[in-house]
């Protein structure tokens, strides 16, 4: 079957990755599905409403995933330019969660006008005309000076070093991080012998996102696992009950594996550097998605959107894709230098 | 057609922009003769309250607009006529009649009606004073219902002196009803429906 994957051509061999991916998650979908038709016996220990508790972080994951395969998808198929404006409108509303929870003032309204329809633009444009060394340069360099620059002439000089740090942070993570991904699609691999890597790049998105993820999912049941045996006491309750070292350490182990496992679908050429490889994206992904938490404490709310309740208690953008905005870059600039793009 | 266009435009914009989540905390959204009464920041309120009913009962429910501001140029007399289907109000004593005429009118057709009882848009984290005409209305309408709601985060949208909004995620929440009291004056009930309003910010 392996020679029968290689005569395809790429394009054909990623519609092959995709008809995988959709086939998993209905599969998954149907049997979390047809497990709710189940009778269970009502048993005195448990309340009517402990069954469905127990499945709604489920079916949200399960909405999740379809949602990211859907959005993956959608990229590819309809070419990379679409991809890059799609990734913009996730960075757009991201950001919006972001800024909504970052109080700023009456005087940052021209800098914020300026991150929204200035910076978001031309960074995903600097991503599209694939100039990839002034989109690393342009939001730390160039954005980082200007924008204060802004706030400074509105002449309100009140908590002036927190509103431009929040904004900062808010376009480094949801701008700068995200394009990251769209980017990985553009990077031209180099002619490998006969493994050629073109037109198959996303074949690494898909593997970024699948070892990201699955550190984060094996770092939450581990916990989970380990909190039912008693053998754990949180490190930093104050930030999150639920970071450990050692699901960490799971999750960061597994996910490397994951990633060395599926070293034939990298250009990477031994196993040995797409474990080393997952091993960054990974460490990377979970504890920025650690430090995102520890800023989400900060404002007193335990998700990005809606405020200081929301009513269905749905999860926001932000929480979902935040591993993904610290793992892409670390990720994307580690090959690009390693493959000397 | 062209207001049904420029009504679907503005409808996706506000979302786009604001997210424009409505949150009907205190009373569902009915097919019943309501006045809506919020604090006012910025035009955008406007078009979130209108944004906030549900499709069917947007056509009748009809929000104020003070008409000297919003009868100055042919497409602001447009787009609050043909899309919004406002009620325009003088906001300066012009003579002996009463500024509440038109309201009234609306009222009396049995259209809901959205106020915003601080006169004007303000900027300070809490609404101003509330005037008189909410509490006319009240003892002038019995049987409407008074509905108070909290719009949230809009002056950071779009502040007064703003041309281009900014986009953070908005709410309006609405809130149970308030009553008026039978032997309730104007300062008192005017004091609880400000609260009411405030109440909601925190829910």
């Amino acid at each position: 079957m392996n020679y029968l994957i290689k005569t395809l051509s790429p394009h054909q061999q990623v519609g092959l990755l995709f008809v995988f991916v959709f086939g998993l998650l209905m599969l998954a979908t149907v049997i979390t599905v047809a497990r709710a038709f189940r009778f269970t016996q009502l048993d005195k220990n448990v309340g009517p409403h402990d069954d469905i508790g127990s499945s709604r972080p489920l079916y949200a994951l399960l909405k999740t995933s379809w949602l990211i395969v859907i959005i993956f998808w959608l990229s590819w198929s309809m070419g990379d330019r679409i991809a890059t404006v799609l990734f913009g409108l996730l960075s757009f509303f991201s950001l919006r969660e972001f800024m909504t929870l970052s109080p700023t003032k009456r005087g940052d309204h021209r800098s914020l006008l300026l991150v929204f329809f200035a910076v978001l633009p031309i960074q995903y444009g600097l991503v599209m005309t694939e100039s990839f060394n002034l989109f690393t340069v342009f939001i730390p360099v160039y954005v980082f000076l200007a924008l204060p620059v802004v706030s400074a002439l509105s002449n309100d000089p009140e908590h002036f070093l927190e509103r431009n740090a929040k904004m900062q942070w808010g376009i480094m993570v949801c701008v700068f991080g995200l394009s990251h991904v769209p980017a990985l699609l553009l990077l031209d691999f180099p002619v490998l012998a006969e493994n050629s890597f073109d037109g198959r790049n996303m074949f690494l998105l898909f593997h970024l996102v699948l070892v990201v993820q699955t550190c984060m999912v094996v770092q939450h049941l581990s916990w989970r696992w380990l909190q039912d045996r008693g053998r754990l006491k949180a490190v930093v309750p104050q930030i999150s009950v639920s970071f450990s070292w050692l699901p960490w350490g799971m999750g960061v182990a597994t996910g490397s594996f994951v990633g060395g496992v599926l070293a034939g679908i990298t250009p990477f050429q031994y196993p040995a550097q797409a474990l080393a490889l997952s091993f960054v994206a990974c460490v990377a992904g979970s504890l920025g998605h650690f430090v995102m938490k520890a800023l989400k404490r900060d404002r007193g709310v335990t998700h990005w959107a809606g405020g200081t309740r929301s009513v269905t208690g749905a999860e926001g953008l932000l929480d979902r894709i935040d591993a993904l905005c610290f793992a892409a870059p670390v990720f994307f600039h580690t090959v690009h230098w390693y493959f000397d793009l | 057609m062209l207001a049904q266009w420029m009504s679907f435009f503005l409808l996706g914009f506000v979302r786009l922009l604001t997210g424009a989540q409505a949150r009907w905390h205190g009373c569902p959204p009915k097919a019943e003769q309501r006045i809506y009464f919020a604090n006012h920041q910025s035009h955008i309120d406007l078009v979130l309250m209108w944004a906030a009913m549900p499709a069917e009962l947007r056509h009748n429910t009809r929000a104020i607009a003070a008409k000297d501001y919003w009868t100055k140029s042919k497409f602001k007399q447009w787009i609050t006529t043909a899309v919004f289907n406002v009620v325009y109000v003088e906001r300066v004593k012009t003579g002996d009649e009463d500024p509440l005429v038109p309201l009234v009118e609306a009222l009396h057709n049995g259209d809901s009606v959205i106020i915003f009882p601080e006169g004007t848009r303000g900027f300070e984290a809490e609404p101003a004073a509330f005037k008189a005409g909410l509490y006319n209305l009240a003892v002038k309408f019995p049987h409407v219902r008074l509905i108070p709601a909290w719009i949230n985060n809009v002056q950071r949208v779009m502040p007064k002196g703003e041309v281009i909004p900014v986009p953070i995620l908005c709410s309006v929440t609405f809130g149970a009803p308030i009553a008026l009291g039978v032997d309730e004056d104007r300062r008192s009930f005017l004091t609880r429906a400000r609260d009411a309003v405030i109440a909601l910010r925190d829910v």
